[in-house]
């Protein structure tokens, strides 16, 4: 399955940017940054499951927010990309 | 069930593979060209010089990523395998057939026959499609010794017979080889290897070099010894199970893959160069292409003749490891191959 990870962390305070920082990575650890806090995960339920427990408990409910859209296995037609920064297809050929 | 995951081929010669995260990155001249996490592959595949951190090595093996080497022409060099998953006792029983004569000719018989009947419909696809109709009734009539064959195994019972009746069936198989390439800088006269000497022949061993390193994979996810084949014998460092697992795949996976890159001229004879040894390799450009083209064919999609389910392709050489895993469990009176249809 698809999951797209957006998040607004506060960061007033160095606490804050901890927050950020530990999210990020955590995104990261699943999925590829397509924008500045925006995530594309390719996941499967168990792993989303993981995934969304770490996020949940990385953030401080009352300053920050974080949302997830389910783009499910047909996520072709939904993501269209225009401008810098083309992502990468996880699913397609895979060649550096 | 197991999904099939992507696989990375490192092939930019300097590059360097490094764990961050769960992830790898991909670093060429200390900038990072790509990062992706490692549950979303299957395998990397390094041609060349490519390095890699230990902490990436020890991640590959820990998520049960194959992380395999090979030399810039494809040719296997080593892996970094973590303890084999699944089950001692499929293994203890994997070594106990392949110590009993009728299990391993048993065993040895189906690969073979599905090795054949594969090859069988190769030829005769390619009659199908042929304009001259001397060259089509030469495939036909190949394809129609070789159904005797297919006969003459069925009913053998020694593993040293089977193993006559597939070199010599293979031999037929290439002698009429020569009448599916249709473009003239691809001829093919013989099958070489170790070096290959012609572009047909180092396009064909470089598919099998990918096509092993999928079939060693999948022996290891499946929680067999690649090491322990039936119809190819211990020999230290060869790994037999997985060639075994291959033969099925061979005519029907890596020889059309190879047919049509050349046929529909994705690939053409500028991409290969004749190195001093006349051995032949290919340049970079006509890897990567090669490359594109077997993983996008390893996602299309097929029905699986024995189980009746659609699965891609590129699942169907891990779905034999598991046929295979079920025979030796006793599941399953026989090997079933995978047999094209």
């Amino acid at each position: 399955m698809h999951v797209l990870v957006t998040y607004d962390v506060a960061t007033v305070n160095s606490a804050g940017k901890r927050r950020l920082r530990r999210v990020a990575k955590i995104c990261l650890d699943f999925g590829q940054r397509v924008q500045n806090s925006v995530f594309e995960l390719h996941v499967n339920p168990a792993q989303w499951a993981e995934c969304r427990k770490r996020l949940i408990e990385a953030c401080e409910p009352l300053e920050d927010s974080l949302r997830f859209y389910q783009l499910g296995n047909d996520y072709g037609a939904k993501v269209e990309h225009v401008g810098a920064k083309p992502s990468l297809d996880t699913e397609g050929p895979l060649i550096v | 069930m197991k999904r099939h995951l992507n696989t990375l081929f490192v092939t930019t010669e300097g590059s360097y593979l490094a764990k961050d995260g769960q992830a790898v990155a991909v670093r060429i001249e200390n900038e990072t060209r790509l990062r992706i996490p490692l549950h979303n592959l299957d395998g990397i595949v390094c041609f060349g010089r490519v390095g890699f951190s230990s902490a990436l090595a020890g991640a590959c093996a820990d998520s049960g990523v194959t992380l395999s080497l090979l030399t810039p022409n494809g040719k296997f060099l080593a892996s970094v395998v973590g303890y084999s998953p699944g089950n001692v006792l499929l293994r203890r029983q994997q070594y106990r057939a392949a110590d009993e004569a009728a299990a391993t000719a048993e065993i040895a018989k189906n690969v073979v026959l599905g090795k054949i009947a594969n090859a069988r419909s190769v030829l005769l696809r390619g009659a199908r499609d042929q304009k001259s109709a001397e060259a089509a009734e030469r495939l036909r009539a190949v394809a129609k010794g070789m159904a005797g064959t297919l006969n003459l195994i069925r009913q053998s019972d020694d593993v040293d017979t089977v193993r006559g009746y597939e070199g010599e069936s293979a031999s037929r198989y290439f002698s009429a080889f020569s009448e599916l390439v249709s473009v003239p800088e691809f001829a093919f006269t013989k099958r070489s290897r170790r070096p290959p000497l012609d572009a047909m022949n180092a396009l064909m061993s470089f598919i099998y070099a990918l096509l092993m390193h999928d079939a060693r994979s999948a022996c290891e996810a499946t929680g067999l010894d690649a090491a322990v084949g039936f119809l190819h014998r211990d020999r230290p460092g060869r790994p037999g199970l997985a060639l075994d697992l291959m033969e099925e795949f061979r005519p029907f996976l890596a020889d059309r893959l190879a047919l049509s890159l050349v046929n529909r001229k994705q690939v053409n004879g500028r991409g290969f160069e004749t190195t001093e040894s006349g051995a032949v390799r290919m340049d970079d450009e006509t890897r990567k292409t090669v490359l594109t083209a077997y993983q996008t064919r390893k996602q299309d999609e097929i029905e699986h003749p024995f189980l009746g389910e659609k699965v891609s392709i590129g699942m169907l050489v891990h779905l034999q490891a598991r046929l295979l895993a079920r025979h030796l469990r006793g599941d399953l009176d026989q090997y079933p191959p995978f047999i094209w249809k």
